[in-house]
């Protein structure tokens, strides 16, 4: 029987009967590509030539001036090809796609970024592509939606239950089981079923391979603590996975929305508030109610806004070896507001999590300290939250401007 | 104990009916009545499922059966206690159909406990494969509980094997690819894959996803033991009311 994936007591693979032995190709697929030393080259190749790898590490001079703790580092997956990590996890999906020899890939997405990055790999390797996104999504992510069509896509608006992230992946899941033959699900995070969490985590280690490496050089020590921010998971595992076996605390943050006590949230490993249960094929922490049915969640970031997390997270939680805190959206729109006017640097709303905390825990260490931020992404998509955020009276003005312009027409 | 009930309905007719129900869609009373309509009609066996928020193998009608019930209060416990009434009330067997966390959440061994106690013949659970189904397994037989489970038009003969290893009740042989509710081509293509299902198992046949008229009924004589009636009867009871439901039943074997 294959391999099942448990990470403790998470993970796991709760299936329908219809997509067994799409599984088992996949899973096959995966170790052949895993065990294959060509494989993991073509796909560092294919990072370096096609996307920005290895992506920079930051010295964040004058926010570390800011804080007078703990000199401050950021690993930049904003400069990735689409503007996020999301594009690892997807250009190595991509590679197995077509040693799989299907021809049609889909996907859900939260902020649109792993949407984007799906469009974009579909359009290189000439698959076919369907994009699943919530409602509200759909409506604070326009520009990616934008970009998406663009690139071929077709995006299909998730009006079912909460229209969110975890919605958008059960329309993909629906999907698949019709179509599986020829379609490949290119799941977006280090969540789901076998052999996802680990599939996704192992494309995603090229972010702490290379950040260890490269903090060790610059800074001749390893950092003291890593901070990621954490949706389902899979920038947090990808920069982790480089600094697991070493004395390093790794610091996942979630979204703590209107505040932990609210209730109006998505941090499952930093709150109370969630349980264990199985759901969208696996086992881990979800925010549910005493039946098991998933609640509401709420971010101002629409990557972070999830019910569930990595099983590899919630057992990494349970073993004690990542800590985990929640950033409120005010706290990060704050950091997001302060890291552009110090660094010139625009991370991603879910990014901005990571660096609340980071902000918090720096000036408590000292200049010997080093810290480094995974910047899963680049804020440009978040222009009209942002702006909103900031009550920006020129956007506002610039908006209404465009749409009488429209109207004029 | 329920694949001996349902063989000996199998010796009266060449075809039974195994019909499905979301309960408390759009009401707990309307949902009675259409058991008892559903009872009358002559079906054999029901299928009540407990809402799920997430229902990824439903299609539309049935997702949205789900959302409805969810939004006018559902709870476990309330199906729970619908399922002993109708249970107690009607003499064919009732299955709870559900998918995994409702008993995770509630407790596997709870869960089939109640179930015992409430008179009800066995569970459909369809994201829980046999792989990850230990604990599952263990209460059901604890308490002399069907365990149903599923095959598909790709597993193979080998996973059939040990699929009906574990199976207890009937095997539900879904028709196709996809969710429910989507039409299916009932045709002769569907021959060698159920004779694979009989190959892998002699308990009672069950044969589901887009059965919707008596042409589809009449394809399935002989061919399975029972006809599954899902999407469609949440469809006439939408589109024509509770009292359609009877006819709708009657007509698919008269
Ligand atoms: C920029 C960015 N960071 C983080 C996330 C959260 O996902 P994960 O936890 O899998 O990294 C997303 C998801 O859309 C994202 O777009």
């Amino acid at each position: 029987m294959p391999e099942r994936g448990y990470y403790g007591q998470f993970g796991g693979s709760f299936i329908p009967e219809i997509l067994v032995a799409t599984f088992d190709e996949l899973i096959q697929a995966f170790e052949e590509a895993k065990a294959d030393p060509g494989f993991w080259k073509a796909y560092e190749t294919l990072m370096g030539s096609y996307s920005c790898r290895p992506t920079p590490l930051s010295y964040a001079e004058n926010l570390t001036e800011h804080f007078g703790g703990a000199r401050i580092y950021i690993k930049r997956e904003d400069l990735n090809h689409t503007g996020a990590h999301k594009a690892n996890n997807v250009m190595g999906q991509g590679l197995l796609v077509k040693r799989m020899g299907k021809s049609r890939v889909i996907a859900e997405t939260g902020a649109g970024q792993h949407g984007v990055a799906t469009a974009t790999m579909a359009a290189k390797f000439g698959f076919d592509c369907t994009i699943y996104m919530g409602e509200v999504d759909v409506q604070r992510q326009r520009p990616n939606v934008f970009w998406m069509e663009r690139l071929g896509a077709t995006v299909v608006p998730v009006t079912e239950g909460t229209r969110i992230l975890k919605d958008a992946i059960n329309e993909a899941f629906r999907d698949w089981v019709t179509n599986m033959d020829d379609t490949h699900y290119a799941l977006g995070t280090a969540c789901g079923p076998h052999p996802f969490p680990e599939m996704v985590t192992w494309f995603q280690s090229i972010i702490g391979q290379e950040a260890r490496g490269q903090v060790l050089k610059e800074t001749g020590r390893l950092p003291t603590r890593v901070y990621a921010c954490v949706g389902g998971g899979s920038n947090a595992m990808g920069v982790f996975s480089g600094f697991l076996d070493d004395d390093v605390e790794l610091v996942g943050v979630e979204a703590g929305g209107r505040g932990l006590d609210t209730g109006a949230h998505a941090a499952r490993l930093a709150s109370r508030d969630a349980s264990l249960g199985v759901a969208q094929g696996y086992k881990t922490y979800f925010l549910q109610d005493d039946d098991g049915q998933m609640r509401e969640t709420h971010s101002v970031a629409a990557g972070l806004d999830y019910v569930g997390v990595s099983p590899i997270l919630s057992h990494l939680k349970e073993s004690g070896r990542v800590r985990f805190a929640a950033a409120t959206d005010q706290e990060v729109v704050d950091a997001l507001s302060l890291t552009i006017r110090k660094e010139g640097l625009i991370p991603a709303l879910e990014s901005a999590h990571g660096f609340v905390q980071a902000f918090k825990e720096a000036p408590e260490l000292s200049r010997d300290d080093v810290i480094l931020i995974n910047q899963s992404g680049r804020g440009d998509k978040d222009i009209f939250t942002v702006a909103d955020a900031f009550d920006d009276p020129n956007w506002r003005q610039f908006i209404r401007d465009k749409a009488e312009e429209y109207d004029a027409r | 104990m329920l694949a001996e009930t349902l063989r000996a309905r199998r010796q009266e007719r060449e075809i039974l009916l195994m019909t499905h129900i979301v309960m408390g869609y759009p009401s707990f009373d309307a949902s009675l009545r259409v058991v008892e309509a559903m009872v009358e009609a002559g079906v054999e066996i029901m299928e009540l499922q407990i809402p799920f928020s997430e229902p990824i193998a439903d299609g539309p009608v049935i997702l949205h059966a789900n959302q409805g019930s969810l939004q006018a209060g559902s709870t476990v416990e309330r199906c729970l206690t619908f399922g002993e009434e109708v249970a107690r009330r009607f003499d064919i067997p009732f299955l709870l159909m559900s998918y995994y966390n409702i008993l995770f959440k509630y407790g596997v061994e709870a869960f089939a406990q109640r179930m015992a106690e409430a008179g009800l013949a066995g569970a459909i659970v369809p994201d829980l494969p046999p792989e990850e189904a230990g604990d599952y397994l263990a209460a059901m037989a604890a308490h002399d509980l069907a365990t149903v489970f599923i095959f598909s038009p790709n597993t193979s003969d080998e996973r059939m094997a040990r699929i009906a290893a574990v199976a207890q009740g009937l095997v539900y042989c879904v028709a196709r690819k996809g969710v429910t509710g989507a039409d299916t081509a009932f045709s002769d293509e569907l021959d060698a894959y159920l004779a694979r299902c009989r190959t892998a198992t002699d308990l009672p046949l069950a044969l589901g996803f887009g059965v919707k008229d008596r042409a589809d009924v009449d394809f399935l004589r002989g061919r399975v033991d029972l006809a599954v009636i899902g999407t469609q009867t949440i469809r006439v009871m939408e589109e024509q009311g509770v009292d359609a439901i009877k006819p709708f039943i009657e007509g698919l074997r008269s």
